[in-house]
Order: C-alpha cells, then structure tokens, then sequence
C-alpha cells in the first residue's frame, strides 16, 4: 500500500481522491456494483500498481487492465518466426530488450540468442540501421514492435534506409494498433465497460480523434491521460463526471503533450510505408481485423517477411498449459486467480506474456503485490 | 519501449539526416528530429522533446519534462531505457 504523501503534489492528489469518492457516490458506485473503468496502456497499469491507485480510490472503481502492452499480446508463433529469422546464417536479428523473455512455442529470444544466434538487443531502429551500415555483408533485420507510438519510428527508419539504397536492412513488422482491440472488447457483451482512460503517448502520434467511435458509437466515456498518479486520478475523476452527466466525450486531459490531431510527419511516414493487414492475432484476443500492420509494396525490399518468406499464419491459441493469459487479458479474471500466478509463473521465469513486462498485469501485480497478491487456497494447484 | 523519456537538445550532428545530439539525464543519444521538424532544427537546439525509442515526437517546455521525468524514475521506466541505450550502443561494437 502506497501513501499519498508520496505523491509529487500530495494536496492536489487528496482533493481529486475526495471528488472522486463524491461522484463515484452520487453515481451510486459500490463494492458490489463498481464502475469498471479500462486503462488501455500498459503505461497506466504500472502506474496503477506503482502507486497503488486500485487502492487509494474509492472501492466502488474497478480498474479493468487493458490490452496495451504490445510484448503482453504478442502471439506465440510470431516469436518463433523471430527464432527462425536469426537463426538463419549472416543475419544480425535486432530487437527492443523487451521482447527477449517473450515465450516462443520453441524458445524465446533470450534462448535462441544463448544457442548461438546473433540476437541484438537495441534501443532505437536507428542502432538496427546503424548495424546496417557498418556490417555491408551481413543481413540486419529489425524487430518492428509495438503500437503507434513506435510504429512512427521504423516507418521513418525505413524511409531512410531507401534514401540511402540500404540493400541488407529489413523490418520484421508486427506493429499493432490501439483502437480496434477497443472495439473488439466493446463487441464482446461479456465485457462490462463503463468508461476508459486513453494512452497518452500513443494519443501523441494518432491524435484524440481516433477514438470518437468509443463516445459516438458505444456511448462510453475516454479521457486521454497522462503519466503521473495526479494524471490519472484527474482522468479517472472526468471519466466519472462524464457518467454523472450522462455524457459520453472523448476529453483530453494531456493536453499540454498530447495535439488534438497528433504528430503529422508520424501520420504521413505511417500512412507512406504501412497498410492495413485485413487481420492480425492477438495473444489473448484472437485474431482482430485491421489491427495490424504490414509494409507497402512500395518498399517491399525492407520487408522481412518477404526477404525471409515468413508469411502471416493465424496461430491457433497456442497458450501455455494452466495459463490463463486471455481470461486475465480481457478482464474476466484477476491474475491472482490463474492458478500459475506466482507459482510456475514469475517474471524471471514467465510462463504467460503477462509476467514478461512491467506493463503486464500479472507482472504488475506480482511487482507490487508480490506473495501477498498470492491467495491463500488455491484449489487447482492444491488438487495436483 | 512503449513511454517516451524527455531529453534536451545539445547539437545538430547531421543536417541532412535530421539528425541530433540530446542530453538524456546526463546520457548523451543521437536522435532523429524529424517528427518534430517543422520548424528550422537549429531552433530546437536547447529545448526539450519527448524521446521514443530514438525519435524525438514532442516539444515540451522544461517543467513538463521535470515532471515527466520524475514519474519515469518512480516507474524504475527512466533506468530501463537509460539501460536500452547503453544496449543499444553496445549493439554496435559487438563483432
Ligand atoms: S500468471 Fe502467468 S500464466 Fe497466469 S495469466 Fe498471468 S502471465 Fe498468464
């Protein structure tokens, strides 16, 4: 449990956590009948748990944690597809460290790179064709991961690339996009959502207009916000206002970073190299359309897949035995209850892609919780 | 990967590339400016951008990235990528 006192600005954060009890009281929140309130981003969630928010707020919110962590979604087969391209002879395979613990049907990044494989960890795609450049002779493939806030940067990475007649440097695209997986659980009528708090940076590249379907067509609140635990309690206060009101709006809480109509040399280098695949897999989620990128015809020649003739297969939802990743995945239950939480399940040896980062639920919980979050009987495994 | 951290532009290191020197808590980075160069990029010199995984995507004013800042320590999120940084840089010497 966190203190308030801990905050940067304690005062303002007691008077948001009293207005919020105020509203979520009016509106009639309670333990028994909370207000379930999705933070899409990863971001958000780890901040959740680093401050202990679920706890501060008044027990009639329920945070439901979302689908924003792009290592957490990463389907299974798509790993291994990375195995296979860096096991190739001559290929230096560069990814972000995030993705080297990530679970492969075979193994994971991390294992692959321990057999033997040039497996490079990097910090920007910039390194990857940087790697390029200096290794002529080599194959330098980018593991290009992530929603729209990294999306910008192996577009304009590969943009370059072509400016210079790069020959040896491709892109492994698996970049995701945030607003279809929202309407995928908006869809799903076993999914009880009362309002979201919407990415921050992600919101920076696509503007706050991407997510006027959520107000128009669903009828639900999103407050886009930002980082900091006085961020999001003022998000989570205006979520609530909206409720009150009988409104349903997309509001901008992080105005002072996040444009209304985003980065536009971000939007143009993805609109030049991307197009919509028709559907991608989520892990957890199964597969959802036009939720995927791939590269354009045009700069076909960077394209990992078509250099290594890795296509798109639908994976079928391979998850590890006694996971249960998806049903944590859209909320349906709390990573405490998946009966590997904490047991064969940790972040340094994840079973699910949920434990792997810090932006995962499981791996939040466990961080913050650790074996405290543990409940006490747990039937199945007491049964094995 | 997925928060962006701020940084401050120190120098212009290639034009033609749009390309800069920023000053992350005390890290120097090469990034690219060109999401954020809709303006002449010497007038970025001395201000603050939010940094993505190499690209600079925003200009904020000093007391934002403070704070910014601040929140990405309290995550452990400013080590990690101060981290990913050094990886990167690492990356490139490997033989
Ligand atoms: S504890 Fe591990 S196996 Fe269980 S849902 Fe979380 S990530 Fe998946």
């Amino acid at each position: 449990m966190r203190y308030v006192e801990e905050f940067r600005d304690p005062k303002a954060a007691k008077a948001l956590l009293s207005a919020i009890a105020r509203v979520a009281d009016a509106i009639g929140a309670t333990r028994e009948k909370p207000v379930h309130i999705m933070e899409v981003c990863g971001g958000h969630t780890h901040a959740i748990f680093r401050y202990g928010l679920d706890k501060l707020v008044h027990e009639g919110i329920e945070f439901i944690h979302g689908p924003g962590c792009p290592v957490c979604v990463l389907p299974m087969s798509r790993v291994d597809d990375c195995v296979t391209i860096a096991e190739r002879e001559g290929v230096i395979f560069t990814t972000f460290g995030d993705a080297m613990r990530v679970p492969g049907t075979r193994k994971s990044l991390l294992q692959a790179k321990a057999d033997g494989a040039d497996i490079r960890m990097v910090y920007s795609p910039l390194d990857a064709l940087e790697l390029a450049r200096r290794n002529p002779e080599r194959e330098v493939v980018f593991f290009g991961l992530g929603f729209e806030t990294t999306t910008p940067s192996t577009a304009l990475s590969i943009q370059q690339a072509a400016r210079e007649g790069l020959t040896n440097f491709s892109v492994f695209c698996n970049h995701i996009t945030v607003p279809e997986p929202i309407k995928t659980l908006l869809d799903d009528p076993h999914m009880v959502l009362d309002g979201f708090v919407g990415p921050g940076h992600v919101s920076m590249v696509i503007g706050v207009h991407a997510y006027d379907f959520i107000a128009r067509d669903y009828g639900k609140p999103i407050v886009v916000a930002g980082f900091e635990p006085i961020d999001l309690l003022q998000s989570v206060l205006m979520v609530l206002e909206q409720i009150r009101d009988g409104r349903a709006e997309v509001e901008n809480q992080y105005a002072r970073v996040v444009p209304e109509h985003g980065n536009p040399v971000s939007l143009a280098a993805i609109a030049d190299v991307y197009e919509r695949r028709p559907r991608f897999a989520w892990r957890g989620l199964g597969e959802i359309d036009a939720s995927g990128l791939r590269i354009r015809d045009t700069y076909l020649a960077f394209d990992a897949e078509e250099k290594f003739g890795i296509g798109y297969a639908a994976s079928p939802d391979d998850e590890p035995e006694g996971c249960a990743c998806s049903s944590v995945m859209t909320g349906r239950i709390k990573p405490t209850a998946c009966p590997q939480f904490g047991r064969g399940c940790k972040p340094e040896t994840p079973l699910g892609a949920l434990m792997v980062s810090s932006e995962g639920a499981c791996a939040a919980y466990w961080t913050y919780g650790g074996a405290r979050a543990l409940p006490r009987v747990n039937p199945e495994v007491a049964a094995q | 990967m997925c928060l962006g951290i701020p940084g401050q532009i120190v120098a212009i290191t290639d034009a033609a590339r749009q390309m800069a020197m920023a000053d992350v808590s005390g890290v120097r980075r090469e990034v690219s400016l060109a999401p954020v160069a809709d303006r002449p990029l010497d007038a970025l010199v001395g201000k603050w951008v939010l940094i993505h995984v190499g690209f600079a995507m925003a200009v904020i004013d000093a007391q934002e990235a403070a704070d910014t800042l601040e929140a990405l320590r309290g995550l452990g999120e400013a080590q990690e990528t101060l981290d990913a940084m050094a990886e990167g840089a690492k990356a490139l010497e490997e033989q």
